[in-house]
């Protein structure tokens, strides 16, 4: 069978498979919707949030980026992951315990202010819809080059799926769906990696492949070592040397941590554990579940680099191999030859180099370029929307949960029944979802980018914000809200500054103390820190019913109604 | 508010600064400041700094959480009562509704 074939077969029967799974786990209550019941075991919950956090970036691009940026992409792994430590530590059993259904509950009921809530949700959906939108477009881009459907169809039909099971089962569909994205994503990115494994090194794990020697085929001598000799000879940056400075990938890798752990989508994935016990161990669940392709990334990279290095340096351009003109049809690998000899020369100085290769084709080529039978391809297909939709339903559900329970509900109308809060949240995610499929298709040049500062934006507003409600008793209403718009403008403003209002300064002597945009989030992080704490001296203490609340979420004990 | 929510507490702020230095060593300590350090060591194919700054940190991270899970599950144990007594609301899950 051909790929297109395989892929159709995969796709169909995995998007079956969500079908059926929204159809048993429909919601009956808002507490079903927002929060599947509470009743959600913890290794489930696991596999749910290690596809929720799991997006088409982690699974397309990671690899991907990480063999362009050699050791410095450990910013990535090590951000995306450590965050995790912070949120089992930090927050996760603190939140559960206080047991409500948001982040923007969480703020607005410990701050004892409406305007503390509507600014936790103006900062959730911001910060949802952004990442979203990346989301949507990365489905269509799978559909587009897979299906070779146009990404208008792909994603409709991407929108049309996940609209079908966010609506339906609201956050108990999403789990248990995610629970399934989850198995259909890792079977997809660990079986063309550990065959690629075998393939280059004769092991078949991996992690262990990535420092081993490579067969005799491909010239024997360690991987890594090849690497940075083939590297050099081309004229590349040595592999396992860094590039960046050290202090902005400092600064960057703590962003994205501080930022996982104030992902809203995240987060609220552990508030539907029965308990805090439970919540401690769904964090450790989810961060093995997550280590398995976290580990394995930096092996694929370390893999495809090599291949595509041996496999295309100074060969004939008449000779390549048939990857490679499929890929160029998509525009994701094109050759330039300069110097008209009919060979291709893929060396590091941009004068001289003629192939211009997209980051993302390390992952989503990387079976053919290896050579892997034509099944192994078309997984890649189904595992890479599976971690595209697995994101955007839980994001959607941020986005509707803020609107109907935080905006509506609990601000400014607080009056309604259950049954018409959930009419309200289920309206929401269908807007949401018209307006992230309109986005998906016509993408703002700038989405992309602004998906990777949503991270920024939630560490230096939601992070520090939760934190110091749970370890600061002092942390009154007036310091949270001073830092969550401190740090959530300086943030921003930054950002901007570079990408919007002077791209021309965007580099590394432009930028003050040497921060890139993406790591300026530490910062804001600590802007937000600071003020909250200075604005919180000199202001009256919460109230004693708050400073009871936060002396109640303290203590484990078991789950509270609301 | 009794004094053991309040040793509790302080035994749970030394296991999480405990374990978050640790967690500050590895990542930011082996995996950025020290990296260049590290790599004259080796293992294997691997440099030792890099080797942590891509694989090693994030195991060591699954390990940290399940440390805390640990140490957190013997406080509970050691605290029982105590919690037991402070509790406040009704016992009750959320699920009535399906």
């Amino acid at each position: 069978m051909s790929v297109q074939v395989w892929t159709f077969v995969f796709v169909f029967l995995t998007f079956g498979l969500y079908i059926g799974i929204a159809i048993w786990s429909r919601a009956g209550s808002t507490s079903d919707f927002y929060v599947a019941g509470s009743g959600v075991p913890p290794l489930a919950n696991g596999m749910a949030t290690a596809a929720d956090w799991m997006s088409a970036a982690s699974f397309i691009s990671m690899a991907g980026l990480i063999s362009f940026l050699g050791r410095d992409g450990a910013f990535y792994l090590m951000g995306w992951t450590g965050g995790y430590v912070l949120l089992a530590l930090l927050l996760a059993p603190y939140l559960r315990k206080f047991g409500k259904f948001t982040v923007p509950d969480f703020i607005g009921d410990r701050y004892y202010s409406k305007l503390a809530r509507l600014i936790a949700v103006f900062c959730a959906i911001t910060i949802s819809f952004v990442y979203v939108c990346g989301q949507m477009q990365g489905a269509g881009i799978v559909f587009s080059r897979f299906l070779e459907v146009d990404i208008t169809t792909g994603v409709v039909i991407g929108m049309a799926i996940v609209f079908f099971y966010a609506v339906m089962g609201g956050m108990k569909g999403i789990t248990y769906t995610q629970v399934a994205q989850y198995c259909v994503l890792i079977f997809a990115f660990m079986v063309p990696a550990i065959f690629i494994s075998i393939l280059m090194t004769g092991i078949a794990i991996p992690q262990i492949g990535f420092g081993a020697e490579l067969t005799e085929n491909f010239g024997g001598g360690y991987l890594l070592d090849r690497l940075d000799g083939m590297s050099e000879e081309l004229g590349f940056a040595t592999y396992t040397e860094g590039q960046r400075s050290t202090q902005d990938v400092f600064f960057i890798t703590a962003a994205l941590m501080f930022g996982t752990a104030g992902l809203p989508h995240v987060i609220i994935r552990f508030f539907t554990v029965p308990n805090v016990r439970d919540a401690r161990r769904s964090a450790g669940y989810a961060l093995i579940f997550i280590a398995i392709l976290y580990t394995t990334a930096p092996a694929v990279a370390a893999f495809a680099k090599t291949n595509l290095m041996s496999t295309v340096d100074n060969i004939e351009y008449s000779q390549v191999p048939e990857w490679f003109t499929k890929w160029e049809a998509t525009n994701l690998i094109s050759f330039d030859d300069k110097n008209g000899d009919g060979r291709i020369q893929y060396v590091g100085d941009p004068q001289i180099n003629e192939l211009d290769v997209n980051r993302d084709i390390m992952v989503l080529a990387n079976p053919e370029i290896a050579g892997l039978p034509n099944w192994v391809v078309a997984l890649v297909a189904a595992g890479a929307l599976a971690a595209a939709l697995s994101t955007a339903a839980g994001l959607l559900l941020v986005i509707s949960t803020a609107v109907a329970h935080d905006l509506i509900k609990r601000s400014f109308s607080p009056s309604i029944t259950e049954r018409q809060e959930l009419l309200y949240a289920r309206l929401a995610i269908f807007a949401a979802v018209l307006i992230a499929g309109y986005v998906g298709v016509n993408p703002p040049a700038y989405v992309a980018q602004v998906v990777a500062y949503a991270f920024g934006l939630a560490a230096a507003s939601f992070f520090p914000a939760i934190v110091l409600g749970i370890f600061q008793k002092r942390m009154n209403k007036q310091g949270a809200i001073a830092g969550m718009l401190s740090g959530f403008l300086f943030t921003a403003g930054y950002i901007v500054f570079f990408k919007t209002l002077y791209p021309s300064l965007d580099n590394a002597e432009g930028w003050w103390l040497g921060i890139s945009p993406e790591g300026i989030g530490t910062l804001g992080t600590i802007v937000n820190l600071t003020v909250s704490y200075l604005v919180s001296r000199f202001t009256p203490e919460p109230p004693i019913e708050v400073q009871e609340i936060v002396q109640n979420i303290r203590l484990p004990g078991e789950a509270h109604p609301n | 508010m009794s004094g053991g929510a309040d040793t509790y507490w302080k035994s749970n702020l030394k296991i999480v600064l405990t374990l978050l230095s640790i967690w500050f060593f590895i990542s930011f300590g082996c995996g950025i400041l020290l990296v260049d350090f590290l790599d004259q060591f080796r293992f294997g194919g691997f440099k030792l700094g890099f080797w942590i700054a891509q694989q090693g940190a994030i195991f060591v991270f699954v390990g940290l959480i399940y440390a805390y899970i640990y140490l957190m599950d013997k406080l509970d144990e050691e605290y029982n009562l105590q919690i037991s007594r402070e509790k406040t609301g009704p016992q009750a899950n959320l699920k009535e509704k399906s």
